[in-house]
């Protein structure tokens, strides 16, 4: 099964530089392992939200708004899309991303096309 | 043939879900089964191995149902592989078949499900009460507690949550999300038993049968046999622990001849043997307390002692602000009310809101003769419950004291 793990965090949060330079080094740790295991099939960060525009049609018109679909607390800074074996798997990769000890992982399953409900 | 029912659910279920993958099919197939079984048994005697007969006839239904869709054949496939010659009238031994239960209860109380859809589907896959029933005892509507069910299988299927027992490593962590299920079960119907629900009450009943499933599945899980241990011995003083108006009865108040003696002898039996295997956990801890209290022929012959100090290994194990709570409470009676009247300040912070820090405080207050302040408290803790046998018990402890200021 595939899986997007879809990295959570505040984007506002700023790290020591000391703590930021091993969380990116712990990520690239990450990164190669997964890609060694063949897990991660692709993966990388995304740019603040204010560089996101969220589209909506309604009625037939396209409606384009500055900025994330949600003014929440959290945005997503990145993502990995992995395959796995089953939830329990991708559980375990997702729990050894460096991101989950600061932000949040939310892991969703891909739905292909040909799969109903 | 009722119980038999019963007992026997869950294992048809659970095999039928390893065979077919499909949760639906499954419980529906089983349930074709046991209509059968209430059909051919009265006419024909009961067979041999009921459960493997009740298996294999919901086996050979399925089979049936997917010939009859002709789509899936690899599911087709597998079917055919474990059954051998459908329609056996017959079944081969049982004892070759795994069983399939504890992959069930793991699947049910997976932490990737919600706490309460793992309760939900732990009763209607493993224990099989009807959705009515499962409703009904958490006070839902029927259609929304269905919905629930029916949101947990779909994430289980959707989401991947693999049918298995979990891999050593996992196991600590998801046997304890297990018994926490049955624990949450068992407090649900001990909160409410007595009340106008017996279904409600009856959820204690299910806990222990769910208990004691696990505890024979698990036999090398000392915490599993701890559970059992601990919800026998709670449950000893269902009788009494209400008076004839239904107001809560204190435990040194209570009638002691109507605690249950032979529930209190297998609880502390089994937790002697859980004990000989040197691996203490919490569920070990709360039942030898409760053990405590149990073999204590009068109130006054409690040891408190000792209730203090497996207090203090809980607080390790859980450390939690109500095993705080409990433990001054345990210090109270071991050492006297001025030793837990500090270990209550330190608790006003972690436990805003919670009826019973109050409430033990006047209780604190009353037993050292200081009635008005005591008075103070019990109305502060009245302010704070909610449920009806609470209040009732709180008013006529605050009427006891008499007039006071």
């Amino acid at each position: 099964m595939q899986y997007m793990m879809l990295i959570c965090g505040k984007e506002t949060d700023v790290l020591p530089p000391d703590e930021q330079a091993a969380l990116i080094a712990d990520t690239e740790e990450w990164v190669k392992e997964m890609d060694g295991r063949g897990v991660r099939r692709i993966g990388n960060r995304l740019r603040l939200t204010e560089a996101a525009t969220t589209v909506r049609v309604r009625e037939g018109e396209t409606l384009l708004s500055d900025g994330p679909f949600a003014e929440t607390k959290e945005q997503i800074l990145g993502f990995d899309l992995i395959e796995c074996a089953d939830l329990e798997e991708a559980l375990e990769v997702a729990s050894r991303h460096p991101s989950a000890r600061h932000g949040s992982i939310e892991v969703r399953p891909l739905w292909p096309f040909d799969e109903e409900d | 043939m009722a119980a038999a029912f019963r007992a026997e659910w869950g294992r048809v279920v659970a095999t039928l879900i390893r065979v077919t993958g499909d949760w639906d099919l499954a419980e529906e197939c089983a349930q074709e089964a046991f209509a059968r079984a209430l059909e051919t048994w009265p006419v024909d005697g009961v067979p041999r191995g009921p459960g493997a007969w009740l298996t294999t006839t919901a086996r050979n239904h399925a089979l049936n149902r997917l010939r009859r869709g002709a789509t899936e054949t690899a599911k087709l496939r597998e079917l055919t592989a474990m059954s051998g010659p459908p329609e056996t009238p017959d079944p081969p031994d049982v004892s070759g078949v795994p069983d399939d239960r504890l992959r069930l209860i793991f699947t049910c109380c997976h932490p990737a499900l919600p706490l309460d859809a793992r309760v939900a589907l732990t009763l209607r896959t493993l224990l099989g009460l009807s959705t009515a029933e499962i409703a009904r005892a958490f006070l839902v509507s029927e259609p929304a507690m269905g919905q629930r069910i029916v949101r947990a299988k779909r994430k289980i299927r959707q989401a991947g949550i693999p049918y298995r027992v979990p891999p050593a490593h996992l196991l600590p962590e998801r046997t304890a999300s297990v018994l926490g299920v049955v624990y949450l079960l068992f407090n649900e119907g001990y909160a409410a038993s007595g009340g106008a629900d017996p279904i409600r009450g009856g959820l204690c009943a299910e806990a222990i049968r769910l208990a004691r499933v696990l505890r024979d599945l698990m036999p090398d899980e000392p915490e599993a046999a701890g559970l059992l241990a601990l919800l026998l011995l709670q449950d000893s003083r269902r009788d009494a622990r209400q008076d004839a108006a239904g107001d809560l009865v204190p435990l040194e108040e209570q009638d002691r001849d109507r605690w249950d003696r032979a529930a209190v002898a297998e609880g502390a039996a089994l937790l002697d043997a859980a004990l000989r295997r040197a691996a203490p956990g919490p569920y070990q801890v709360q039942a030898a307390i409760a053990a405590c209290h149990a073999t204590a022929r009068r109130a006054e012959d409690t040891d408190w002692p000792q209730i203090a100090a497996l207090y203090d290994r809980l607080l390790v194990l859980t450390p939690s602000p109500v095993v705080r709570l409990n433990r001054a409470v345990a210090i109270a009676m071991a050492e006297g009310p001025e030793a837990a009247l500090p270990l209550l300040d330190d608790l006003e912070a972690d436990l805003p809101g919670y009826h019973l820090l109050p409430a033990t405080r006047a209780d604190l207050l009353r037993r050292l003769n200081r009635p008005d302040e005591a008075a103070a408290f019990y109305r502060q803790a009245l302010a704070l419950a909610r449920a009806e046998p609470d209040r009732r018990f709180l008013a006529r402890r605050l009427a006891d004291l008499g007039p006071v200021d």
